[in-house]
């Protein structure tokens, strides 16, 4: 179901723990929807000098969690903020397609923790759940009205 | 590695006397049972033969049997059946909470004929108390299903009591024994059920043949029409291997039962003893009473059920979840939240259903290895960290529970 490279880095994640005194912390997600993933940043002159995470979560998200550490460490903050959910399921060599969202989860989360370093706002469009398939925030219903839970926009 | 297949719910494998006997009829008795003609003799005396076989399991009149290919086929052919066949009586159909999909969506496919379904709600063990069914049955009530035992808790129902309840109200009740066949006696007349379903599958038969009991008398509109096997009550040339290998596994296990379910109680027995021995923060679902042999259902709180279930693969064991990232809808386990399991905690559910061949070493690998994978999750888990610092592991920020969490409890209401 999932890439080698997911499951490479699924039992072997980089960068799993906290770091103290963080620079910015990300949440993103809760336990309910069955993800949920805290990222850590260390900043020093606009460079992400360390990226720690914690993830509840599948398969998928415990990957990515770990990818996006990994991309994200030694980056300065405007390439660290430029990772997009694609890059990152590129990196793994693809994702199935329900498990997309937790791409953008990672990347979300990782936006988070240096926004609160830049005293910014919350990322913008970070809400509850999204549809697992094309990301669309749901509502109303659980059948995402974009795509009808087919990935199709 | 060691091999530790612990998802039997999911497929069982296929009792060798079982295969044997399919072999003739994926080679050169290929004929077709209706045929006049001597090439439909023997698939015909195959088919009779597995009918009085698979009848003889659930105690059964052969006449009584219809084959289908698969539990799923028999859940539809019963529910939808006998309702279209109701129709003019009333439209209201009672199920629990908990039954299967293949019951619950087809009777949201009657809507649009203007069938409406009661949900029976369970206690936190997943039973359905008979005073509940009664009280949930209406004026146009014309059907009531309630499955004899739940594949993901493991309880198993008070079936007669509830046939009996129905009966009361000159209701047909139907019972969906896809778990509990082939780990329990099954005897149809003694619960006095009006339709029964089981598949090959949960007697070590193979995939391709299931079996609806229908007492006799009792009426059912086809599903699949144009053609008069199976009585008129399921059209379409019959799949004569896995019907005869259908019989041959109910034979088999009719006369082994009592061992293997002896054998699955003790295993099932060890893992509730000395798994909290070996992990804590872990909660056991479903009826500890009343429950079918050689099932486990545990909560292994702050671990998500697919990471566990990825990670025991990787030992060699399989075994299932009812978490949303395991389940293809992307929806945590509705039997569950039924029982009152918040989102939260059905997240890291896991489920493991033994069969006659688990044995001792089995156990006792997954019980090696569940303890490391979880303490390997916890420590990535953020729920986890919360619990050491003495948090709310499972505090939710407001505005930020699930769609699916919100309609739940819109349910509930």
């Amino acid at each position: 179901m999932y890439s080698e490279k997911v499951m490479e880095h699924f039992r072997n994640p980089r960068n799993v723990g906290e770091i103290e005194n963080a620079d910015g912390v990300g949440e993103i997600g809760n336990p309910t929807c069955g993800d949920m993933m805290t990222f850590y940043v260390k900043i020093e002159n606009g460079i992400l000098t360390d990226v720690k995470f914690k993830t509840f979560g599948c398969g998928a998200a415990i990957a990515v969690s770990s990818m996006v550490s990994e991309m994200a460490k030694g980056k300065t903050i405007e390439e660290a903020m430029k990772i997009s959910n694609a890059d990152v399921a590129k990196e793994l060599g693809g994702l199935p397609p329900n498990k997309l969202h937790c791409s953008n989860l990672g990347a979300d989360a990782l936006h988070k923790a240096i926004e609160q370093h830049l005293a910014k706002k919350p990322a913008t469009g970070e809400k509850g759940c999204h549809c697992p398939f094309c990301d669309a925030p749901v509502e109303g219903s659980s059948i995402c009205a974009p795509c009808k839970n087919q990935g199709r926009k | 590695m060691r091999f530790g297949y612990f998802d039997h719910a999911a497929a069982a494998p296929l009792l060798p006397e079982a295969k044997e006997a399919m072999m003739p009829f994926l080679g050169d008795e290929f004929g077709n049972p209706v045929s006049l003609h001597h090439f439909g003799d023997k698939p015909r005396a195959a088919v009779e033969g597995a009918r009085a076989q698979v009848a003889a399991l659930v105690n059964s009149r052969p006449d009584d049997i219809v084959f289908t290919a698969s539990a799923s086929e028999s859940n539809n052919l019963a529910v939808k059946g006998l309702a279209l066949s109701r129709k003019a009586k009333g439209r209201n159909i009672v199920v629990s909470a908990i039954e299967h999909v293949s019951v619950l969506e087809p009777l949201k496919s009657l809507g649009v004929y203007g069938f409406d379904i009661t949900e029976v709600p369970v206690d936190a063990d997943g039973t359905v108390h008979p005073d509940k069914l009664a009280a949930a049955i209406k004026t146009d009530t014309i059907l009531v299903s309630v499955m004899h035992a739940n594949y993901e808790v493991g309880t198993i129902q008070k079936v007669k009591e509830l046939a009996a309840v129905a009966h009361r109200f000159r209701i047909p009740f139907h019972s969906d024994g896809t778990a509990a066949v082939g780990r329990i006696p099954v005897d149809v007349v003694g619960l006095d059920v009006d339709a029964y379903t089981f598949p090959a599958m949960s007697v070590y038969g193979p995939k391709g043949a299931a079996a609806l009991y229908l007492k006799r008398g009792t009426r059912l509109q086809p599903l699949i029409e144009g053609g008069f096997q199976e009585k008129n009550r399921r059209a379409g040339t019959e799949d004569v291997a896995a019907i005869a290998g259908f019989g041959s596994a109910a034979a088999v296990t009719k006369s082994r039962l009592p061992e293997w379910s002896e054998s699955m109680t003790r295993l099932a027995q060890r893992i509730f003893k000395e798994l909290p021995e070996k992990l804590e923060h872990i909660i056991f679902t479903g009826s500890m009473s009343s429950r079918i042999p050689g099932h486990v259902s545990v909560v292994v709180e702050f671990v998500e059920g697919e990471a566990m279930l990825l990670s025991l693969d990787d030992e060699g064991i399989a075994a299932a979840s009812g978490s949303s990232c395991s389940a293809k809808t992307l929806k945590a386990s509705h039997v569950l939240l039924a029982m009152g399991l918040p989102h939260t905690k059905a997240q890291s559910s896991l489920v493991l259903t033994m069969g006659k061949d688990s044995t001792d070493e089995d156990v006792s690998h997954f019980l090696d290895k569940l303890p490391p994978i979880t303490r390997r999750l916890r420590q990535m888990s953020p729920l986890y960290a919360r619990l050491q610092k003495g948090e709310d592991p499972y505090a939710v920020k407001p505005g930020e529970a699930c769609e699916d969490e919100q309609e739940h409890e819109t349910d509930e209401r």
